[in-house]
């Protein structure tokens, strides 16, 4: 095609053949650094290929001459971070944990661990916001069955709840009035009505009188007579506005018949004494925990020492 | 395709060499005028960095500052927070406006002066001069053979250039950290790894693109040229040759010879000699053209020596040129200047201004941002009220430690508390101390009574507790569980 060959006559330089209303482009040559530059990308690539895991194989890529690997780098990262943390795990189990609001820094530290420690091993029955379920207890509210402080947390976690083959889990038992034929089901829809009294849904009314005296035969042992539970039993509180299994009719005929029993992991045999007390701190910091009845001890204490201290 | 003969052309390249461009020293008005902007360009960049300016205990003492580690950037009296970046794109788009002002007032006088890469060619040319002597000299030491004396100025001119370079290069990390600080940590290797590989890069890229790059970086590196000759037009300034003058060119002895058939051009080739870029403009107007005019200095001190009037080649709108090939009078400079694209350009870049310095001028120096958090939405609480929390940044810009009151409107019965409190010690109103110059993040929990709307606007304040004038709010709700089993 030497005869399409056209010479813009003003510059003597050769077009590329493209002409657009009489415009053409001229076939300008690149300035030879330009080429350098390519050649240079070029050996890169090269070399990048040789050294770093490139060429892809049928089960990984090749490995590279420097051996560096993504999972390796990973790895170092991980280990780099734990040793960052040593310090802090080990100032976290030999503190005192009534003692741990006592220093701001460790308490935040430890909260931040236990958001993350809660992420992996909580969320699946909690949920990612600590929000629970139905069954599965709202960790950021001030219902607490076993107790609310950093200390009775911290025993939950690592006990865990209805545990059979451990005799220091929280463990509590509700009778299953219906299915084992104690109450008859009359008799478990005034109870229902009676606790829906308790707990300000109902108007009194002529069931829930009836209820009431079932109640104190068959619940006041572990809820009390006036409905507001027993932590020592893991009774709940039935007066308040929070239920892990729900206040309306059917939930609590339901629960009244057969019981119901959630069950928690012992995380005592699973995780570090340090990750459980992030963890519990982490819990406690949601916005329902507790204050340590032992902490105005402490503080009482501290004032008689003073001189000055009378309650 | 053409056969092997054409593509084994020798005289077909498919890339270009770069031809060697030795300007010629010059002097002229223009020149005088490019050696002041140069002082004052670099007088300014090596300098400013090392600008005191107190501003108290809680923050640095350097003037113009860019604190990428704390975030944030101090210039003279005014400190710019991150979401204050805005500020920082006003400047940018100011930039820009300002060069297109520039550039349809006095066309491409940005490149011709002041452009960095303009300024350090410049001045590694004048370094070349002074070592290997002037535009003859270097081209002969260029074709010389490398000998002592080649090798010698050689090592001799590219120590300079590296030391400027270096030097260069060192100057601009100060803008990012206390300057006298840096200095000595440099000097004693105690300085960040990123401090020493920005020199290292900086001072190679000056070393390159200043020493042999130069005309190359304008031509084909820079978008800058593209973008302003499709900003030009008729009434904008530009170095033009007057070929209706000068052509055709005839030398001073034909000219003498035969009077009245040549132009004024002497084909001296002064204005190609003198050219940092390399081009003639007796060609026309070209991208390659940066302004920076030296060729009419050249031109005028050739046509004072054979007594021809000056300005053969000269600043001309084209419009002007037009005006004076048809031997009429240029149009009054003010015209040209005063014109509504520049009114236009000027207007913006004006609005712009004042609605910054406004905005700096006004702003507080205290602020609340609050997010509603999703996660879970409300919590019930055990006697029946519900709550919701909120996670909350205050700002305190001032240099000092400051107490802040934060409160909250038109949320009946509700109470607040934080992270750091409990609902028995909350209220209607929460007191914090926020350390100077920084960003207190605390979660906040407010509770109130379960029955009511299930989403209620409200918003939180926030009051500086030493002066009422200093606050701010923001808008956010509360949710409540839709009520009834």
């Amino acid at each position: 095609m030497s005869e399409n060959k056209r010479v813009d006559k003003p510059t003597g330089t050769e077009t590329v053949g493209h002409e657009w209303d009489g415009i053409e482009e001229l076939d300008t040559p690149m300035p030879r650094w330009w080429l350098w530059t390519l050649y240079a990308t070029i050996i890169w690539g090269i070399g990048y290929v040789i050294l770093y895991p490139a060429i892809p194989m049928i089960n990984s890529a090749s490995e590279g001459l420097l051996g560096w690997s993504s999972r390796g780098e990973y790895a170092q990262a991980v280990s780099a971070r734990e040793r960052e943390l040593d310090p802090i795990r080990q100032a976290l189990v030999s503190t005192d944990i009534r003692k741990l609001h006592g220093s701001p820094e460790l308490m935040q530290q430890a909260v931040e661990g236990g958001r993350s420690a809660f992420k992996v091993h909580c969320v699946q029955c909690h949920g990612s916001g600590a929000a629970g379920s139905k069954g599965y207890p709202n960790l950021n509210d001030d219902d607490w069955l076993w107790g609310g402080d950093l200390e009775a947390i911290e025993y939950t976690l690592i006990h865990g709840i209805r545990n059979p083959d451990h005799d220091q889990t929280r463990f509590s038992q509700m009778p299953a009035f219906g299915r084992d034929g104690i109450l008859q089901s009359g008799e478990i829809q005034d109870l229902v009505s009676h606790v829906r009294v308790l707990a300000g849904r109902e108007k009194q009314s002529a069931a829930a009188t009836r209820g009431a005296v079932l109640f104190e035969a068959n619940c006041a042992i572990c809820h009390g007579s006036d409905g507001t539970g027993d932590r020592t039993q893991g009774a709940p509180n039935l007066t308040d506005a929070i239920s892990l299994y729900g206040l309306d009719r059917a939930s609590l005929t339901d629960t009244i018949s057969n019981s119901r029993y959630g069950v928690m992991p012992r995380w005592g045999q699973r995780l570090d004494p340090a990750t459980i007390r992030m963890l519990a701190a982490y819990v406690h910091s949601l916005g329902g925990g507790e204050k340590l009845p032992a902490l105005e001890e402490i503080a009482d204490q501290r004032d008689e020492s003073d001189g000055d201290g009378q309650s | 395709m053409g056969s092997p003969e054409e593509i084994l052309d020798p005289e077909l390249k498919l890339y270009e060499s770069r031809k060697s461009v030795f300007p010629k020293a010059v002097n002229g008005p223009f020149r005088r005028l490019k050696w002041v902007i140069m002082a004052i360009t670099l007088a300014i960049y090596y300098v400013t960095p090392w600008i005191r300016w107190d501003r108290g205990p809680y923050a640095p003492d350097q003037a113009v500052l860019v604190d990428l580690a704390n975030r944030r950037f101090y210039m003279f009296g005014i400190e710019i927070w991150p979401h204050e970046f805005y500020y920082v794109a006003g400047m940018l788009v100011m930039a820009g406006i300002g060069l297109f002002l520039v550039t349809s007032a006095v066309g491409r006088a940005w490149c011709g002066y002041s452009c960095p890469q303009t300024v350090w060619t410049d001045l590694f040319q004048h370094v070349e001069r002074a070592i290997d002597g002037d535009r003859n000299a270097q081209f002969k030491l260029q074709d010389a053979p490398w000998g002592p004396k080649k090798i010698g100025k050689r090592l001799a001119k590219w120590s300079v250039w590296l030391f400027i370079a270096f030097w260069t290069g060192g100057a601009w990390i100060m803008y990012f950290a206390d300057a006298p600080t840096l200095v000595v940590d440099f000097w004693t290797g105690e300085a960040a790894f990123v401090a020493y590989a920005t020199v290292g890069v900086l001072t190679l890229t000056t070393f390159i693109f200043g020493g042999f790059m130069r005309e190359q970086v304008c031509i084909y590196m820079c978008p800058w040229p593209r973008i302003q000759t499709a900003m030009m037009d008729e009434k904008s300034l530009t170095v033009t040759y007057k070929d209706w003058r000068g052509e055709p060119r005839g030398s001073v002895k034909k000219a003498e010879a035969q009077p009245g058939s040549f132009g004024d051009c002497i084909d001296c080739n002064q204005c190609v000699a003198v050219c940092p870029t390399g081009i003639d403009i007796r060609e026309g107007p070209q991208i390659g053209c940066i302004t920076c005019a030296l060729c009419i200095d050249a031109c005028d001190s050739v046509m004072e020596k054979i007594n021809r009037p000056r300005g053969l080649i000269d600043y001309a709108t084209l419009e002007d040129a037009d005006l004076e090939k048809a031997g009429k009078a240029h149009n009054p400079v003010l015209k040209t200047l005063f014109r509504p694209r520049t009114i236009l350009y000027f207007s913006i870049w004006g609005a712009i201004g004042l609605a910054m310095l406004f905005a700096v001028g006004n702003r507080t120096r205290i602020d609340i941002s609050a997010n509603h958090d999703r996660n879970p939405v409300y919590v019930q609480l055990a006697d029946g009220h519900v709550r919701n929390s909120y996670t909350i940044n205050l700002r305190n810009m001032e240099n000092r430690p400051r107490d802040m009151i934060i409160g909250m409107t038109e949320l009946k019965g509700a109470v607040m508390w934080s992270n750091a409190g409990s609902r028995d010690g909350a209220g209607k109103t929460l007191v914090t101390s926020v350390p100077a110059d920084s960003v207190s993040r605390l979660r906040l929990y407010i509770a109130a009574p379960g029955d009511g709307p299930v989403r209620e606007d409200f918003a939180l304040t926030v009051t500086a507790a030493d002066d009422a004038e200093a606050n701010d709010m923001d808008e956010i709700f509360f949710e409540r569980p839709e009520t009834g089993e």
